[in-house]
């Protein structure tokens, strides 16, 4: 039997084997030292590491991403933790703007071996501003790789790609994740950045989710296949670089897709896999193509609210039967 | 100030405390959903400013700003509804602890973003000075949040503007799980005033007069056009970062230290020693005890929104907005 490990003790694998891998790593955060990080995943590795390498930073987000980019545009293979993900909001120029334009801009001259880790998604009534999936920002400016993986396996193994990477890599968690097992070897592996999984086969229509989504699907998936219905459960485990071909292969099968994400649906993911199958994969659709999303609303405070806004599994359930006709 | 008067402030500092007990002690029992970040311990810093402050005056808060909030006037059943998540709640249980507002009372808002007011409260500051009506804005930030870009950019626009703002630095000793030793260097963030030019004092957070003299001047100042004023209230949080947090990162015998100069324990010190009898202070407190709990009461029985008020006040009801709901 393989062990199991939770989400919160993968990332941590990573950053530890990546950080006595290589002493150009280091992180950068606020509280992930001394105090071990607001969601416990850092714990430890200050008192493994020192405060040279697990640097605690002042409530300052665009400080934070600067003082890394530039660290990676010299040599380093920075780390930054930004706290949830919704604070990219005070560090987005460093992000949008700086990061993933400078070796563009320079004509190649730079290369940045830069990877921000932060949490993302609901479900904890942290309301509008602690709450959000704001993946669709970062997909939305070249430059950026994004990397969104659900299973503690996933995690641990796009983790350290992500620090290998030469590209600035935005590495969303999610906050609903860090206590779930799964089953990661011992040894060390790398999942390269950019291939998807199936996390279950089936002939009858493709689910294309990300992040905690994928747990959703699986269990509509479990509840379809008692009536007969079976789901092709599509895990792209990275936005950007996107596998098209996975997705593409699996709607080729079942001719049928539904994609279900927790950020809003308005211009996100959903509706660039979308696009993306009807212009590569329009002859094999037989159904119009179904989105299960968050409505287009901030996050609200009240747990009946949130759980309204957010997709649910009876609503993948509904969209998979809306696509079966 | 009259006996009336300093009775009053000691109210609403027994009304902050009781209010946040009560609710850590929900949120404990798993009635509250979020989280909460209490401010026991800094009751003096929210009533002194706001003791200081007109009716027609504005506040912007922070994420431990239920103090700040009820000292400006707040409706306790309402907030405490808004805190349960209800849809009697001041904003209909779509915001929160982290996100109370009470525009009528002038309370422009908590926030769940650390800095995320302070540039905010210029603008309120910057619209009053238009209108020439007087006003002011006390806008309240942590320690924590004088590390923010925001913090600066909005000291120094505020300065060169003149705008009546009384920035409020409520320095808790921590960020979180850093100390300020550990995230700023200078001791007083105070000092920051002067690369602004502005004005800037520290206080004593938990003396109550203290605050509300340093803040009277500072409205002063403001209301005469002279500009905004940097006041360092020097204070501690009982609580830890958020209610559940042991707070492991505390010295050994610092809590206990603050704990003797609590500044209700201080104040009442004070009015007993002005002749305000024992007992009825002790009438007061558990006339406060009394309305905290129907307060709650009435959160407790009131109903969850419906299903259907989520997809509200996306937008003002224009045209526009309404044609962007889908
Ligand atoms: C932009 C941003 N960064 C980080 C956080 C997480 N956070 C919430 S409160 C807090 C500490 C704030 O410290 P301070 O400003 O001193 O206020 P205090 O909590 O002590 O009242 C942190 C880091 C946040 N909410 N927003
Ligand atoms: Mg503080």
């Amino acid at each position: 039997m393989m062990r199991e490990i939770t989400c919160r003790e993968a990332v941590r694998e990573a950053l530890r084997e990546e950080l006595q891998r290589d002493e150009d790593v280091f992180l950068i955060g606020e509280d992930i030292g001394f105090y071990g990080g607001t969601n416990k995943v850092t714990e430890g590795l200050w008192q493994e590491f020192g405060p040279e390498r697990i640097m605690d930073t002042p409530i300052s987000e665009a400080a934070i991403i600067g003082a890394a980019l530039g660290a990676a545009a010299v040599g380093m293979r920075p780390v930054a933790e930004i706290m949830f993900v919704d604070f990219i909001g005070v560090c987005m120029d460093q992000i949008a703007n700086q990061a993933a334009k400078l070796r563009y801009m320079t004509g190649g001259k730079v290369t940045l071996p830069l990877t921000i880790r932060t949490p993302g998604g609901a479900g904890r009534s942290a309301a509008a501003q602690h709450s959000q999936s704001l993946e669709a920002w970062l997909i939305h400016t070249p430059g950026l790789l994004v990397v969104m993986p659900s299973t503690p396996y996933d995690t641990k193994g796009l983790l350290k790609a992500a620090i290998r990477e030469d590209n600035p890599v935005v590495f969303i968690e999610n906050k609903m994740l860090y206590n779930t097992k799964g089953p990661v070897p011992e040894g060390e592996y790398v999942i390269p950045l950019g291939k998807a999984d199936i996390k279950r086969e089936g002939r009858d229509v493709t689910v294309v989710a990300t992040s905690r989504m994928v747990y959703f699907a699986l269990e509509a998936a479990a509840q379809l296949a008692a009536e007969g219905i079976e789901c092709e459960i599509v895990d792209p485990r990275t936005l950007v670089p996107l596998d098209k071909e996975a997705i593409l292969e699996s709607v080729a099968k079942t001719g049928r897709l539904v994609v279900v994400h927790e950020a809003p649906e308005r211009g996100g993911f959903g509706a660039e896999v979308a696009a993306i199958v009807v212009n590569e994969a329009f002859d094999y659709l037989d159904a119009p193509i179904q989105r299960v999303c968050s409505k287009n609303t901030p996050m609200p405070f009240s747990p009946r609210l949130e759980r309204f806004i957010t997709p649910q599994v009876e609503d993948i359930i509904a969209a998979v039967r809306t696509v079966m006709g | 100030m009259t006996k009336e008067e300093l009775v009053l402030l000691h109210k609403t500092m027994l009304q902050i405390r009781h209010f946040e007990h009560e609710v850590a002690k929900a949120f404990l029992a798993g009635r509250i959903p979020g989280f909460l970040h209490s401010s026991v311990g800094q009751e003096a810093v929210a009533v002194g400013v706001c003791s200081a402050l007109r009716e027609d005056d504005y506040v912007v808060s922070t994420h431990r700003g239920h103090g700040h909030v009820l000292a400006k006037g707040a409706d306790l059943k309402a907030m405490m509804a808004e805190i349960y998540g209800k849809v009697t709640g001041c904003c209909k249980g779509k915001g929160g602890s982290m996100h109370i507002a009470d525009f009528d009372r002038g309370i422009v808002g908590a926030n769940g973003i650390v800095g995320g007011g302070i540039p905010i409260a210029n603008g309120v500051a910057l619209a009053a000075k238009k209108r020439k009506n007087g006003q002011v804005v006390a806008c309240f930030f942590g320690d924590g949040a004088s590390n923010q870009g925001t913090f600066h950019e909005a000291l120094n626009l505020a300065s060169i503007w003149d705008l009546p703002v009384v920035f409020v630095a409520e320095n808790n000793m921590y960020g979180m799980g850093t100390s300020q030793r550990r995230h700023q260097k200078v001791e007083n963030i105070a000092d920051r005033a002067a690369a602004y030019k502005i004005p800037g004092a520290v206080v004593d957070g938990n003396d109550v007069l203290a605050v509300r003299e340093a803040t009277l001047a500072a409205c002063d100042r403001a209301r005469r056009g002279e500009g905004p004023t940097l006041l360092e209230c020097k204070t501690y949080r009982h609580y830890g970062h958020f209610v559940g947090d042991p707070g492991l990162y505390r010295e050994p015998g610092e809590l206990e230290a603050w704990m003797e100069r609590d500044p209700l324990i201080l104040f009442r010190r004070y009015l007993e020693k002005q002749g305000v009898p024992a007992a009825a202070l002790d009438e007061l407190e558990a006339q406060v005890i009394e309305e905290v709990r129907e307060a709650v009461d009435f959160a407790h029985r009131s109903d969850e929104p419906a299903e259907e008020t989520a997809l509200e006040d996306v937008y003002a009801p224009t045209e526009a907005g309404r044609r962007a709901i889908w």
